[in-house]
């Protein structure tokens, strides 16, 4: 789980610096080489053709891998999403054409997940990047260890979903858990977290919140010490108090950043799945007794390991892979538009 | 969450996992190179065939030493294990295995729950071990379990889950009830509902902090253990909502659920573990299996405060069987070990460290459970309870689809009753309705 979003991160940084650096680097190659005798002679055609085929197949690995594991997987599941498919009965599948996507359409255990997946989206996404943001702030002032605060942040992220889950589940347990026994004090009746319709969603929202708040922090932390001093001076010398720097400087600056991490929350948020899965303990692929929690991700893995249905889960698939397509198209149209609006 | 891109975490994973599998599929390919050439030998190596059992939970065969026991016998052979935690993760995986021909261990267990699945689906996967054994040997209806229509025997029966109730002596006392095991099996003898009954009766005097039953699934689930009709007909038909079984648990499970005297515990929940160290339950439905664990999370100050006594029903939880993948390549082997390991005194050895009950009568005249779970029970006659409720468990039908629907009843339709407060009518439309998913209706 760790590594994603720095992936995510080197990648943008890659695709960004591989336009600029590739030509200026095929012009020093060219220049630094001296074909060696006429054309025509083979080192030079070697030469030429090494310079040519070289970049294929140093990137060739990622692509052939991509392809065995990734593409062909993909394709797979979409000609299984046409067919009705059981686990137990891999080899008798039968066309089933659009059926399966014509059952989810249907179905009102889709349309919950769907909307547990925005809901559960929203109420982790939108608190934990404000949260991040202003937590960002504060380590951005000097304080005594740093680094110590800083590191602190990030150990959230660096336990795992399984063992965060667990320990919030007993946290939130009914009977003794210590969410209720807090609550008690200021009189709030034992509330069942994993059986309520928004109890169940706000715990395992405060599960996501928990573990990446203080990654996009960092991230956030990071990019306000790109921000130049001066424009703080200026802000200052015309008289802007810490919030209107913050406001008018900081976020402005932040822009870009923001966008990054809205957009990988985002994609995390629609896949969202360990946590309910284990926050609801046995049979957590149900999402709770009415669903109340179930996400496309747990209603898929429901449906093809829980129920053996594959040709419906493949569906189920292949419809989330359309949404986050959607999703990305969203994103950008509201990026280009922040873009104009600079 | 987070598996933002997912693709490229994956594929370095991948990357990585493909660089290791160049170097290891080396070294695997040599091993049964180096095994086959030395069994054609002969005498020249002391060629050794490992045999592997792809198993989930505990099963206790390492436990009870009974493959250091097998090796010794058999010097040429060497046994390796694959445990699986998790059923729910072991059965998908097993299924995809079985059906591509490949990965299967050589001998590969199998839960009640997928028995009716594997039996109906996969049977030509796996090999007839009904002409290897005696048939005779073991409970009529655990083998019939696992026998196709046309008499293939695809898996011997290993532990089987007759019932009883475990009950908190000192709770019982507290609340006034009746403490003796055998006037409390006569006071609910025959029908769940009066097991139930008296719960209302514990809660009229019950210790503070303490309810009767632990969950209504649990109630349910026992006593549908107890139904020779479940979801499914002989013919293997779905009779779910017209079964006389399902609905005489269900209504038991209602009465539960709608009182207030369960404590309302998912089954192996971390709370229900707490619930058993905190005592916050007097009675649970329990199998033979369950005595170890209870024992365990009970703790220490539970001892001599739990008794056992017959359930109201002889009814069945759990259970398995082990059978020979006839993709393997040691099946006379492992059909060896499979007879041996399931052979009665095995089975009583088994028994002996971790209470799975043999499924073979003829261990049931000397079955002594290890002493300390003896004492930890207030002294019950664990063999001579388990072993009546044994024989006379109903035959039971097991359907493709069994477990899924099961799930939808205790973890959709009984769980909204009990935990959300809706309706016992409002819980069977859930149920339904999630039943009529899962069938793909």
């Amino acid at each position: 789980m760790t590594s994603s979003k720095q992936a995510l991160a080197h990648l943008a940084t890659s695709a960004d610096a591989a336009p600029g650096s590739q030509p200026g680097a095929a012009r020093g190659a060219q220049g630094r080489g001296t074909p060696p005798s006429g054309p025509g002679s083979w080192r030079s055609r070697l030469y030429r053709w090494d310079m040519k085929a070289s970049p294929y197949a140093f990137i060739s690995p990622f692509f052939i891998i991509f392809g065995a594991f990734g593409l062909v997987p993909l394709l797979y599941t979409a000609w299984y999403s046409l067919h009705n498919v059981q686990l137990s009965g891999l080899d008798h599948q039968t066309w089933a054409g659009l059926d399966n996507y014509k059952n989810l359409l249907s179905s009102e255990f889709f349309w919950n997940a769907l909307g547990n997946t925005f809901t559960i989206g929203v109420i982790s996404t939108v608190p934990q990047l404000l949260m991040a943001l202003g937590i960002a702030h504060l380590l951005n002032y000097r304080l005594r260890g740093s680094t110590v605060w800083r590191v602190v942040m990030l150990t959230p992220y660096a336990t795992s979903v399984a063992a965060a889950t667990l320990v919030f589940t007993l946290l939130y347990s009914w009977d003794g858990g210590m969410v209720n026994w807090l609550l008690h004090f200021v009189g709030v009746h034992p509330i069942n977290w994993r059986e309520s319709d928004w109890g169940g969603q706000f715990a395992v929202s405060s599960i996501v919140i928990w573990r990446w708040t203080g990654y996009n922090a960092l991230i956030y932390l990071a990019a306000m010490q790109a921000i130049p001093t001066d424009l703080y001076e200026s802000a200052a010398l015309d008289g802007a108090g810490r919030w209107q720097q913050f406001r008018h400087v900081t976020v402005p600056m932040l822009r870009p950043t923001i966008l990054f991490t809205v957009v990988v929350s985002t994609i995390g948020a629609t896949q969202l799945f360990g946590e309910p899965l284990l926050f609801g303990g046995v049979s957590g692929s149900k999402g709770g007794s009415a669903h109340q929690y179930q996400t496309l991700g747990l209603y898929m893995y429901d449906q093809g390991w829980g129920i053996g249905n594959l040709g419906k889960a493949s569906a189920i698939a292949w419809t989330m892979f359309l949404i986050l397509l959607i999703v990305a198209a969203i994103n950008l149209l509201i990026t280009r538009r922040l873009r104009k609006s600079q | 969450m987070r598996t933002s891109t997912r693709r490229s975490r994956r594929l370095g994973a991948i990357a990585v996992v493909a660089a290791l599998a160049t170097g290891l599929l080396a070294g695997c390919s040599s091993d049964p190179d180096n095994g086959s050439s030395d069994t054609n030998n002969g005498g020249s190596g002391k060629g050794k065939t490992t045999l592997t059992i792809g198993t989930f939970g505990v099963f206790g065969y390492k436990q009870a030493g009974l493959y250091d026991e097998y090796t010794k016998l058999h010097p040429e052979i060497s046994i390796k294990e694959n445990v699986t935690t998790r059923t729910d993760v072991y059965w998908p995986k097993t299924l995809t295995r079985l059906q591509a021909g490949a990965g299967t261990d050589d001998i590969q267990a199998i839960e009640i729950g997928n028995i009716a699945e594997a039996v109906q689906t996969q049977a030509d996967k796996f090999v007839d071990l009904g002409k290897e054994v005696d048939k005779s040997q073991w409970l009529e209806w655990k083998t019939s379990q696992a026998t196709t229509k046309d008499g293939k025997t695809i898996g011997l029966g290993t532990d089987i889950g007759p019932m009883a109730i475990c009950y908190r002596k000192d709770l019982f006392a507290k609340a006034g009830l009746e403490t003796d095991r055998t006037k409390l099996a006569a006071q609910w003898k025959g029908d769940w509902a009066k097991y139930v009954d008296l719960g209302k009766q514990y809660m009229k005097k019950a210790p503070s902090g303490t309810k009767f039953v632990d969950s209504a699934s649990s109630v349910y689930n026992a006593a549908l253990g107890g139904e020779s009709e479940r979801y499914y007909d002989k013919d293997g038909n779905v009779i779910w909502d017209k079964s006389s079984g399902v609905k005489k648990s269900w209504n038991a499970a209602m009465t539960v659920a709608t009182s207030n005297m369960s404590a309302k515990l998912k089954q192996f929940d971390p709370t229900w573990d707490q619930g058993f160290a905190k005592g916050s339950f007097a009675t649970v439905a329990c199998p033979a299996w369950m005595m170890g664990y209870i024992q365990e999370k009970s703790g220490a100050s539970g001892k001599g405060k739990w008794d056992v006594a017959a359930a109201p029903t002889a009814a069945n939880w759990g259970g398995s069987f082990i059978g020979v993948p006839t993709a393997g390549k040691h099946q006379k082997e492992a059909i060896a070990l499979a007879k041996w390991l399931t052979a009665p005194e095995q089975q009583a050895k088994v028994f002996a460290k971790q209470a799975s009950f043999p499924s073979t009568p003829a261990a049931y005249a000397d079955l002594k459970p290890a002493a300390d779970t003896t004492a930890y029970f207030s002294d019950a006659p664990i063999t001579q309870i388990f072993g009546d409720s044994a024989k006379t468990i109903p035959v039971q039908y097991f359907g493709v689809k069994d477990q899924p629907i099961n799930t939808a009843i205790s973890d959709v339709g009984i769980l909204q009753v009990e935990q959300k407060g809706k309706s016992p009518d409002q819980g069977w439309n859930a149920a339904k309705a999630e039943i009529k998913d899962v069938l793909g209706q």
